[in-house]
């Protein structure tokens, strides 16, 4: 049987941008609904997984035909990981890796709360907005074996 | 001084060359190595060249300082020309008389107080980096020991707590970069120990010799995370675990690191 399970994110306490919503619902390994209802966009997805002012995550992982040199390991290989994840998998992953994986190396890009000693211009912020996290679920969710 | 750090510049900008140990992951103070075999072999025989490797200026820097009569006397009035030999191998150390840790900065500063009857110099100085660097290089290639017993085993404790705290808007902890992942690529960084062997080290990026303790303000920095003040109590206690960790490990300060 498929337990499901409701869970209000209060990790993430009122979210301050506009079109934000105040709480995440996760469902299983997954937050279904989005984060903000603006729409996003894959190709701005694919600026942010690579800029270091924004996500930068190609500091730990790689995907193949990338615009980036040295692209990290810490990671898995995201190449095709719209295969293996939803949008709503890839979306809690993003949030915050670590309700699936408490020990785990993959920053929280959406959680403001139980963090340490946060250097104070980062202060009560979270890494990516709202419609950031959207942009590379859009960019990830595309990244198939079957897309060249 | 142009010359070297147009030198810097070129070596800093070539790609990191995979090292013989990437992929090796094990709990890293049982088989500590050194940041040095993370290096390109460019960078390494800048470290290896007594006269290409910048940090050897703050060395002679520190050398002449060390001889100078200043306050109440030089500190070879005391040591004497090779009496400080070996001794970077033992900090941090704690301190009877102080009561507290004391790293080879912290010494150096006592000396000049206590003994010389001068201002204690500021961290990152000029200065204090020309005589901490001078004074560890008279221990190059000795391997470091430090006491974490007696009095230093709360400093011990509070920072092996530090190394293993997650911190900074990204969440991670000292562990879980040079501990867990050391060996992989962190962009284009492959992933070292984070090893203190090398400090005071000439660090590419800064295009200029700094201490430890700037290092881990860099490494915090790089988490979003608060950096605590140099020389702070936080530091101190994390230098000794750090350095009980590489226990074994050759010194090598003036290190050259990208
Ligand atoms: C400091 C390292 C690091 C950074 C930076 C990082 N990740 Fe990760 N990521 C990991 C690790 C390690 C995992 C493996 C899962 C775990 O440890 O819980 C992971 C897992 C993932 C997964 C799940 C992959 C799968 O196959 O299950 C996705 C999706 C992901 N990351 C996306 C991102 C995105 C998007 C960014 C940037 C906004 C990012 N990551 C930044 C380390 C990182
Ligand atoms: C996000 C990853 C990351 C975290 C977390 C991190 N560091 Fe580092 N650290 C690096 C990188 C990258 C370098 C430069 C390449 C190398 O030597 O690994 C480095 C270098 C170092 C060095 C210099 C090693 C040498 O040989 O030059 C020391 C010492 C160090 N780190 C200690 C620490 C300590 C202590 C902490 C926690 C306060 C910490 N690091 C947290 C990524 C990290």
């Amino acid at each position: 049987m498929k337990t499901i399970f409701w869970v209000v994110l209060t990790l993430i306490g009122v979210a301050a941008q506009a079109g934000a919503r105040p709480e995440l619902q996760i469902i299983g390994d997954a937050i279904v609904v989005p984060l903000t209802e603006r729409t996003a966009s894959a190709e701005m997805g694919e600026r942010i997984f690579v800029s270091r002012e924004s996500g930068h995550c190609v500091l730990c992982h790689q995907v193949a035909g990338l615009d980036a040199p040295f692209q990290g390991d810490i990671g898995p290989q995201l190449s095709d990981v719209g295969d293996r994840l939803s949008p709503a998998q890839l979306r809690l992953r993003i949030v915050d890796s670590s309700i699936l994986n408490a020990q785990t190396i993959m920053p929280p890009y959406y959680r403001r709360q139980n963090l340490h000693r946060v250097a104070s211009q980062y202060e009560g912020e979270t890494v990516l907005t709202a419609l950031q996290i959207e942009h590379l679920v859009a960019y990830l969710s595309q990244r198939r074996s079957d897309t060249p | 001084m142009r010359l070297l750090n147009l030198a810097a510049v070129w070596l800093g900008s070539l790609a990191i060359v995979a090292p013989v140990y990437a992929g090796t992951m094990s709990s890293s103070h049982e088989q500590p190595i050194s940041g040095y075999h993370f290096l390109t072999p460019q960078t390494r025989a800048l470290q290896d060249d007594a006269f290409a490797n910048p940090g050897y200026l703050w060395v002679a820097a520190g050398a002449e300082d060390y001889e100078k009569k200043q306050g109440t006397g030089s500190c070879m009035s005391c040591h004497g020309e090779n009496g400080l030999v070996g001794v970077a191998t033992r900090f941090p150390r704690f301190d009877e008389k102080a009561q507290t840790l004391l790293n080879l900065e912290g010494r150096i500063n006592v000396c000049r107080t206590e003994h010389q009857k001068l201002p204690a110099l500021a961290y990152e100085s000029q200065e204090l980096l020309a005589l901490s660097s001078f004074v560890a290089e008279q221990s190059r290639g000795m391997r470091t020991q430090v006491s974490v017993t007696g009095g230093a085993q709360p400093w011990f404790r509070a920072g092996e707590d530090y190394f293993f705290q997650r911190r900074g808007q990204l969440n991670l902890a000292c562990q879980q970069c040079h501990d867990q992942s050391w060996g992989k690529m962190l962009r284009g960084d492959r992933l070292s120990q984070g090893q203190p062997n090398a400090f005071p080290a000439y660090r590419l990026e800064w295009q200029t010799l700094g201490s430890l303790h700037r290092r881990l303000q860099n490494c915090e920095t790089g988490v979003r995370a608060e950096p605590q003040a140099l020389g702070s109590q936080a530091y101190l206690g994390l230098e000794l675990y750090l350095v009980w960790r590489a226990q074994g490990l050759a010194l090598e300060s003036p290190g050259v690191r990208r």
